[in-house]
Parts: structure tokens; sequence; C-alpha cells
């Protein structure tokens, strides 16, 4: 690794800390954001030089504080004077403080800067957008090529949220307890759906969006860093990391979605399982489950079996029993019935999923599931329904392939019955 | 005479390298240790997980407490460590718990998961 390359990641780790420490000063999140760009300047200027700070947050922290200043005064002669309260804070103990920087004096900066970007005004999809912008730094190219979207619609997507918040008004106070945890949970739900934003994409997309699961994770990491007793941030970056471990084996060559049951064990990440199993181990500990913590506990189940045929699917079972009374949804229960069936039987499994008809009638998994039961079953005429109709609502051209071959193991088996029945 | 060598760095940054990045570093560290390997003079090597997937026992003139996150006190010394395959981390709070009554005085005990493992490939 360059000096260069080492300086940029040393910036990029930075930038959360820097930038809501900024934001807290500024109160601006613009002359935040510009004043951190202009210290990396200054960084990329001096370090070489000078060599890097021990603190290399706590310098550009300390830089950017004097260069947004300057802005600000450059600004003031230009326009109207600011109120002094703009500038609050400057003379305070905390300048000196500064140097001495803690991380966890500043847990709370980072959670401000991370929750401001969950607001509920903006939509789910445009919060991972502005939090992959402000938090992370990630370029408005970078994150347009993530979404599939133009730079130019990226742009305007971000400017749009971020004028939404400014107009919103920021909480600057020190949270309260409750409110601590409201805004954890608010994050945590943030992040998971900007690993999922990157999981979720297919085969094509997986190389350009696998960032956001990477970054997903960084961010996991740094809240378990501020917030180091917290099952839940625990749960989710065990539940990330579990997932994410078997993204290599996700898809075969020609693109196609391979099944758990039917991956390459061996290409799963065991560095990333073995730190997603000890968070896992951790989080148990405080016997305070939560819904991270227990769909974390079953991808850990997953990843601790060498083999599919040793997995776990009675512990599976009740796990999913407790993710259904924790976070009830027929999605769950469906996800409850692919352990049942491996528990109970196909039957079982099959009475269990009856019932959400109504309710999953438009969705994939369920016709998918179903026809797969009854194929168990021997039911084939009613298999073949189901898969047809799994086939039409599709999604994914590789979904419906996916389908399509339990169709043509139909249509194989039923001309061996007729073939046996002809002799 | 044996020597521990202990490696300290940013974890945030170290972290966040690319699969690329780290691999780059982890093959010029390879020839490093090759030299001494070649020499019969390299003990065990480990590189560690990072911090958040630490646990530390804290000995107290009770029970010892068990506390999320790496060992922080600057009060106290790194004097060694043990290196011990446990199936979770109940069985290795279970042997830390042990140390720490077979030990007099206070102390405390980080556990903290290995990413990669070399054995030994000492002379003698």
């Amino acid at each position: 690794m360059t000096d260069q390359a080492w300086m940029e990641a040393a910036l990029a780790t930075a930038r959360p800390q820097a930038v809501s420490a900024l934001l807290r000063y500024f109160r601006d999140l613009d002359t935040a954001e510009e004043a951190f760009q202009e210290a990396c300047l200054r960084a990329l200027r001096t370090w070489p030089k000078n060599g890097p700070p021990r603190n290399p947050a706590s310098w550009l922290i300390f830089v950017g504080r004097n260069a947004g200043v300057d802005t600000v005064r450059r600004l003031k002669r230009q326009t109207e004077l600011p109120e002094e309260d703009k500038l609050s804070d400057l003379e305070d103990a905390e300048a000196a403080a500064v140097d001495r920087l803690d991380g966890a004096d500043y847990r709370d900066d980072i959670l401000r800067l991370l929750f401001i970007c969950c607001h509920p005004d903006v939509p789910p999809a445009h919060q991972i957008a502005l939090a992959l912008r402000i938090v992370s730094g990630l370029s408005v190219r970078q994150i347009a090529r993530a979404f599939l979207v133009s730079e130019a619609a990226m742009e305007q997507r971000i400017t749009r949220a971020k004028g939404r918040i400014a107009g919103a008004g920021v909480p600057f106070e020190t949270p309260g307890a409750v409110e601590r945890s409201q805004r954890l949970g608010a994050v945590a739900a943030m992040l998971y759906l900007l690993f999922n934003e990157g999981y979720s994409a297919g085969f094509e997309d997986a190389p350009g969006r696998a960032p956001l699961c990477d970054e997903a994770i960084r961010l996991g990491r740094l809240l378990l860093r501020l917030f180091p007793a917290e099952p839940e941030i625990m749960g989710l970056t065990a539940l990330m990391l579990l997932q994410n471990a078997r993204a290599a084996s996700r898809f075969d060559a020609a693109g196609n979605a391979i099944l758990l049951e039917d991956q390459d064990r061996t290409r799963w990440n065991r560095k990333m399982i073995d730190e997603g199993l000890a968070l896992v181990d951790k989080a148990l500990r405080h016997r305070r489950p939560g819904p991270y913590q227990v769909q974390a506990a079953i991808a850990a189940l997953h990843g601790r079996a060498s083999t599919p045929a040793e997995t776990d699917w009675p512990q599976i079972e009740l796990l999913y029993a407790r993710l259904e009374t924790l976070t009830p949804s027929p999605v769950v229960t469906l996800n409850r019935a692919v352990a049942v069936s491996k528990v109970g039987g196909p039957g079982e499994a099959l009475a269990m999923i009856e019932p959400l008809a109504d309710r999953l009638s438009g969705y994939f998994y369920f016709h998918g599931m179903r026809g797969k039961l009854l194929l168990e079953l021997g039911r084939g005429t009613e298999a073949r329904e189901a898969f047809n109709r799994a086939v039409a609502l599709a999604g994914t051209a590789a979904e419906a392939a996916h389908i399509r071959i339990y169709l043509d193991r139909l249509v194989t088996d039923t001309a061996a019955a007729k073939l046996r029945g002809a002799q | 005479m044996l020597y521990a060598v202990l490696c300290y760095n940013d974890e945030a940054v170290t972290s966040a390298w690319s699969k690329e990045e780290d691999d780059a570093v982890m093959a010029k560290l390879a020839v490093v240790n090759g030299r001494m390997a070649a020499k019969g003079k390299l003990g065990p090597v480990a590189r560690l997980l990072p911090t958040t997937a630490a646990t530390t026992l804290r000995k107290t003139a009770d029970e010892p407490i068990v506390i999320d996150g790496p060992f922080a006190e600057t009060k106290e010394q790194f004097l060694g460590f043990y290196v011990v395959d446990c199936r979770d981390l109940d069985e290795a709070l279970g042997f830390a718990r042990e140390l720490s009554i077979a030990n007099p005085g206070v102390g405390s005990y980080e556990i903290r998961p290995i990413s990669a493992y070399f054995p030994a490939q000492l002379k003698t």
C-alpha cells in the first residue's frame, strides 16, 4: 500500500467523526462538509512533509474548524454579518480538548450525523444515498453507479434530501437515554437497508453494488466502537457479516442464483463468519434478544454448518418462532416454514403457509415455496400450478429461471411416470 | 531469547482495506515472515479480529465482571497471552475465569478471536 493510499484510507476513516464534530460546531451541513474538504486538502499537502498526526480525526477537526471559521469570516465581509452564535463554542474549553479527542465523547456527534440522514421526510432510498455522501464520503458518481441512475439524477436527489434536512432543523442538544436508543434504532434500520440495497443486487449489478455492503459493515463496526454494549448493534453487524460472507458463492458462472444448500461453502469468507459468530456470542450474553440478534443467530447456525446436512434446523425453527413473536409478518412465517419442512416434513410446512395465501398471493417466494412443498408431497398438478404462478410473479430473469428448473423436473418426472405406466 | 513482537495500528483503517489491499499487505508481510521462518526463527503468528469482536473479563473483589470490547485501561501492562481453541465465547470466558482465580491480585483478560493463525516454525 502506498503512502497516498494509506492517507486516503485514513481520511476516509476519520470522516464520520470529523464531519460530525464540525457539524455540531458550525450547525450547517454544507459548511461542515466544506471545512472537512479543506482540512483534507491541507492534510494531503502537509502530512507527507511532516508525517501523519497521531490522531488524524482530531487533526482534521482542528484544521477544519479554523478553515471553516475563515470561510465564514470571508463571507461575512461579502454579505451581511452572521450572528455571533453561528460561531458558538469557539472560545470554550472544547478547543483545547479537541486534541484529546476520545471516541466516547464524540459518539453522539456521529450518531447525530447518521440520524439526520434517517429523517422521516426523506424517502428511505434517498436516506441511504445521503448517508453514503455525507457520512461515508462516497462521490456522487460512485453512489449513482451503485443505484443505477445518472450522476445528474443522483446529484439532484442528494441536494433535495439535504434541503429537506436543513429545513427540518437538526437536533443539536445531547440526547437523553431514551432518545439515544431511538436514534440508534433508526440508524440501525438505515444501515440494514443500505446493506440490503447492495446484497439484493442481481448478478450483473453485484460488483457495482458490493461497496454498499462493505460500507454498511464499516458503519456497523463504527457504531459498535461507539456503543460497545448494545446487543442489537452487535446483532446487526453480525447479520451483515454473516450474509456478506456468502457473497462469492451466491451466483454461478451464468449468473443464476445458487440456493444456500447448493453453495460451495469452501468459498464462504471464513474471516467474516468468525467475526459474525464472535459478535453473536457476545450479544447472546446480554439476554436482551431483538430482531437483528435473532436473524444473526439464524445466519450463524448456517455459518457454523460446513455441510447443509450439519445445519441445526430444529434450533433455526425455534429462532424463527422467536422472530415471529418479535416482528410478526407473513414473510417471517414463510421462512419459518422452510425450517419446519426440514424438521417436521413438507406436510406440516404446507399447513403452516396455506393460511398466508391471501396476504402473500402476489409474492414470488410464496408460490415458489408452496410449489416445492407440493412437489415433495407428490402433488404434481398443484405444484405445477404454484410454480407457474411463481414464474409469472418473478421479478428477475434469474428468479424465473430458478423456478423453471422445477417445472422442467416436473415434466421429466411426469414423462417418466407415464413411461413406467406404459410398461 | 524468544521475543514477542506486538503490532499496533488503527483498526478502523485496516479493517476498511479492500480485499485486494489486504491481500497485498499480507503478501508483503509473508515475505518478511518467510525470511525468519527459513532461519528457523519464527514462532507462532496470529492476526486478530477487530476489537469490536473482543470481550474483557475483569477481576474484582467479587465475581469477575465481563465487559464488551477490548481492554482499555492504561494502569496495567500487557504481560502475556494464550492461544486457545474454544467452541464459543463462553468456553473461552470459562478459561479466562480459571486463570483469574489462579492468578493473585487484580488484572484483566481480553478475549479476542483470531482471524489468521500460523503455527510456529522454530528450529529447536
